[in-house]
């Protein structure tokens, strides 16, 4: 039970969150709502999951905002400037991006370097790349983008589910099977736990470690992508300060900091809290947009107290 | 049945004409390995025969862990063969040493207490399908195993949140399914209570049973008798010899581990009258509730009090009324027959108390810091920071404790932590010594240090009363404390029960007072 009180504490702040903002605004209740929600959402729930698998492994990702807007510049320059087939071109860049975030987790394993300082390098690197690109915003037109941003499906109510919003929610499922039901998703918690026992006991630790950061940067270009269908534009601007949304996600659904602890569904939930407090400021309409960063600050603090008592009981109890 | 049982049977069955021919499971040549000023192993031979529980034994420095981490993988060795079922192995890290058959158990269980007890046991290793772990399979698997070990616990649970010793036992469990022929214990039982002892001891009987070679690494010299066909003592780097446990008497193995005859310093103190009749302090009605029922209690110049009892009986918090770090709720305290008041270390201190605390490591000792650094900062402390001590003075006191408690290191500028444990010990008395106190309280002082620091410990302690020093000494080996005390003090769920005195003072009277039910 005490395992998944985190979790449980996260879907219930995001119970309550979503009734009073029901009691205030009944059209949340609405598809439309809980569609936009997903979809506006989308990017960041993506590079959450990869998120989620960094930081249970007990390291840290801070270079996937960069990589977003890496991408989202890179597949302008490449659809628009040099006329490559835009599906060519999203497989080309989570290509780049997975032997990106490979030689991340070479670094961080072979030099036994803090994954803070590799990462912190990262996110210089592909941010500079971008503006090395270019430093205009450059719009994308090609029709494929409006091909498939027209897929949604109708929802009863008249919401849509869009194609963005879907692949989130497939990414997610793709995320959870990884997690508690492969090799690969008990090595990380693994790592997370103890990393010198986990090499005692034959877990491949540095084929792991590069397969976090690898798995990392491939959902952050897959964001990238996304985002780049929810901007139609691609920009080296785009995407600050989005690590630090994604981290502060990732723990309020539950996930220790310190790693081995969590689950991909509290990170779910953890991305729709902070979409549902955004879009509460949205209806409310006389309050700045920044109102989002302090009660997602406030939040993370709660939940990291709540992290630490946890912790603190469990090792009393022993 | 299950898969593993049948594993089990085949692997026994590979194992019984190694049995027959009580033929070497793992054996070990003129193995040598050096560090930069030290030869931790030199030409050591040991031999370890299938289906045979080996006691290995030594002094701190001796070689023993230095021998388990080259056969493990942990170091690579200068010299020599080691050879598992008549091959030649080099394992090159324990996650090799594994897979060749030696599988090791440490003091601190190396497993991962965030995952849950099936995904210890099968780590890199779980049953899957097209990529997917089949956990119910995994489940199942698990609880047979550690049915066979008798334990029956939900293996969906984290391990963190079962004893060290379930932990232990899943430890084992592991390293035995990993197909290991030998197992290496490294101190398993220190922080074990005696029922999960002899859990344990049951358990490693019956892998004795299955032909599997358990290397047995313990300061127990009890265990070591209750469980162990075969001893081999290293001294120095160097074997000294390996003998039969049934021909090996206690007194001699001690010798062979020490180096020395220990008929001089066997263990009985001469009863010598106390210096004096006038306590130098003296403790009435004191107490605090929750922590520790009032007591009286008295220590004499000269005179030696031990305090006995099991862990959790009040032992370390009644020193830690008497020197203040808990606040006493009643009674009155007197030094010299004058009442005083200790309301903290600091008072404690200025009445020339001191106090060395149980766990060196995470109370007593700054580990960064010098020797020097760490003899010196109660006398320090006791002057005020402001009142820096000259260093020539410092370099002064180090030394003059380095050679009088003979702490052994090049020089007093070392990093206190990477003294041996004994060292440390001694160092730590040393900072208490420097502030040239009249009371001193130990608690434990002897813990986790090898034998032949033990005796020097207690030499030092009797030659400190005989200096005219009160002391009080907190230990739960109770023949240690019988050998030194003057009175024994009986402690039972945070009382004092009893003061044992005279011909009392044997470990045989200690036990049946903790014992009985009175």
């Amino acid at each position: 039970m005490r395992r998944h009180l985190p979790v449980l504490m996260t879907l219930a702040v995001f119970i309550a969150g979503y009734l009073i903002c029901l009691a205030q605004f009944p059209s949340f209740a609405s598809t439309r709502v809980i569609g936009n929600l997903l979809t506006d959402n989308a990017f960041l729930g993506i590079v959450a999951v990869g998120m989620t698998f960094v930081i249970l492994s007990g390291g840290i990702d801070l270079s996937v905002g960069s990589v977003i807007a890496f991408t989202g510049v890179f597949l302008a320059l490449a659809i628009e400037r040099y006329g490559l087939n835009p599906y060519l071109a999203f497989v080309l860049i989570l290509v780049i991006a997975a032997l990106f975030g490979a030689g991340m987790g070479l670094l961080i394993h072979a030099f036994q370097i803090p994954a803070f300082i590799v990462t912190l390098a990262g996110m210089f690197l592909a941010r500079g790349m971008c503006f090395v690109l270019t430093t205009d915003s450059i719009p994308i037109n090609a029709s494929a983008y409006s091909d498939i941003t027209d897929i949604a499906f109708p929802l009863p109510g008249g919401g849509r589910l869009t194609f963005i919003a879907l692949t989130m929610l497939l990414v997610f499922a793709a995320g959870v099977v990884l997690a508690h039901f492969t090799r690969f998703g008990a090595n990380v918690y693994a790592l997370g736990g103890n990393r010198t026992s986990a090499q005692l006991m034959g877990v491949p630790v540095g084929k792991t470690t590069i397969r976090i950061y690898m798995l990392s940067s491939f959902l952050a270009a897959l964001a990238g992508i996304v985002f780049s269908f929810y901007t139609s534009a691609g920009y080296s601007l785009a995407a600050t300060g989005v690590e630090l949304d994604t981290i502060a996600a990732v723990v309020i659904g539950g996930t220790l900091l310190t790693g081995g602890s969590g689950t991909i569904i509290g990170t779910l939930v953890g991305v729709l809290i902070q979409g549902l407090i955004q879009t509460y400021i949205t209806f409310e309409g006389t309050l700045s947009s920044w109102w989002t960063k302090i009660a997602i600050g406030a939040l993370l603090f709660a939940f990291i107290v709540l992290q630490r008592g946890l912790s603190a009981a469990s090792v009393r109890t022993r | 049945m299950c898969r593993c049982r049948w594993r089990f049977i085949i692997r026994f069955g590979e194992a019984m004409p190694l049995l027959n021919e009580r033929s070497d499971l793992l054996e070990i040549k003129e193995l040598t390995k050096g560090f930069p000023g030290v030869q931790a192993l030199d030409h050591v031979d040991f031999t370890l025969y299938a289906g045979e529980i080996h006691g290995l034994l030594g002094e701190n420095g001796a070689g023993k862990s230095t021998l388990i981490k080259v056969l493990t993988g942990v170091f690579r060795r200068d010299g020599g063969t080691i050879r598992l079922d008549g091959l030649d192995i080099e394992a090159r890290d324990p996650a090799d040493a594994l897979s060749l058959g030696i599988g090791t158990v440490y003091q601190e269980v190396n497993l991962l207490p965030n995952l849950s007890v099936a995904e210890n046991l099968f780590i890199g290793r779980q049953p899957h399908r097209f990529g997917i772990v089949r956990t119910g399979e995994m489940r199942r698997r698990s609880a047979e195993i550690l049915s066979a070990y008798g334990l029956d616990i939900n293996v969906t649970d984290p391990l963190g949140s079962f004893s060290v010793a379930i932990q232990q036992i899943v430890a084992i469990a592991r390293a035995v399914d990993l197909s290991a022929k030998v197992l290496i214990l490294d101190e398993p039982t220190a922080s074990l209570d005696a029922q999960e002892v002899e859990t344990l001891f049951r358990i490693l009987r019956d892998l004795k049973e299955r032909g599997i070679g358990i290397i047995f690494v313990t300061h127990f010299l009890d265990q070591v008798y209750a469980v162990c066909d075969r001893i081999t003592v290293l001294r120095n780097g160097r074997l000294v010899g390996s003998r039969p446990t049934s021909s090996l008497p206690r007194i001699e193995l001690v010798s062979m581990m020490l180096g020395r005859e220990l008929a001089a310093e066997a263990l009985h103190r001469n009863q010598r009258p106390a210096v004096t009749e006038e306590p130098l302090v003296a403790f009435k009605d004191y107490g605090k509730r929750r922590l520790m029922e009032p007591f009286d209690l008295a220590v004499r110049p000269g005179e030696v009090v031990g305090l006995a009892g099991l862990l959790g009986s009040g032992r370390t918090e009644t020193a830690k009324l008497i020197f203040g770090i808990e606040k006493a709720e009643s009674g009155q305290a007197f030094v010299d027959g004058k009442p005083v008041r200790i309301a903290s270390p600091r008072d404690a201190a200025r009445l020339r108390f001191g106090f060395t605390p149980e766990d060196r490591k995470t109370e007593g000792i700054v580990a960064e810091l010098s020797i020097r650094e760490n003899i010196i900062l109660a006398l320090q402390a006791q002057r005020g920071w402001l009142h820096q001590i000259p260093r020539r003075k410092q370099d002064e006191i180090a030394n003059r404790f380095i050679k009088l408690l003979d702490i052994r290191t090049p020089d007093a500028e070392k990093p206190i932590g990477l003294l041996s444990g004994g060292n440390q010990q001694k160092a730590l008395l040393a900072r208490w010594l420097a502030t040239e106190p009249r009371f001193l309280i130990l608690d434990e002082p002897t813990r986790g240090i090898d034998v032949g620091a033990h005796a020097e410990i207690i030499r030092l302690i009797e030659r400190l009363c005989e200096d005219g020093l009160a002391l009080l000494v907190i230990s739960s080996e109770l023949e240690e404390i019988a050998s030194y005390s003057d009175r024994v003090v009986v402690l039972r769920d945070r009382k004092h029960v009893r003061e044992l005195s005279g011909a009392e003072v044997n470990a045989d009277t200690i036990m049946t007072t903790i014992a009985s039910h009175q």
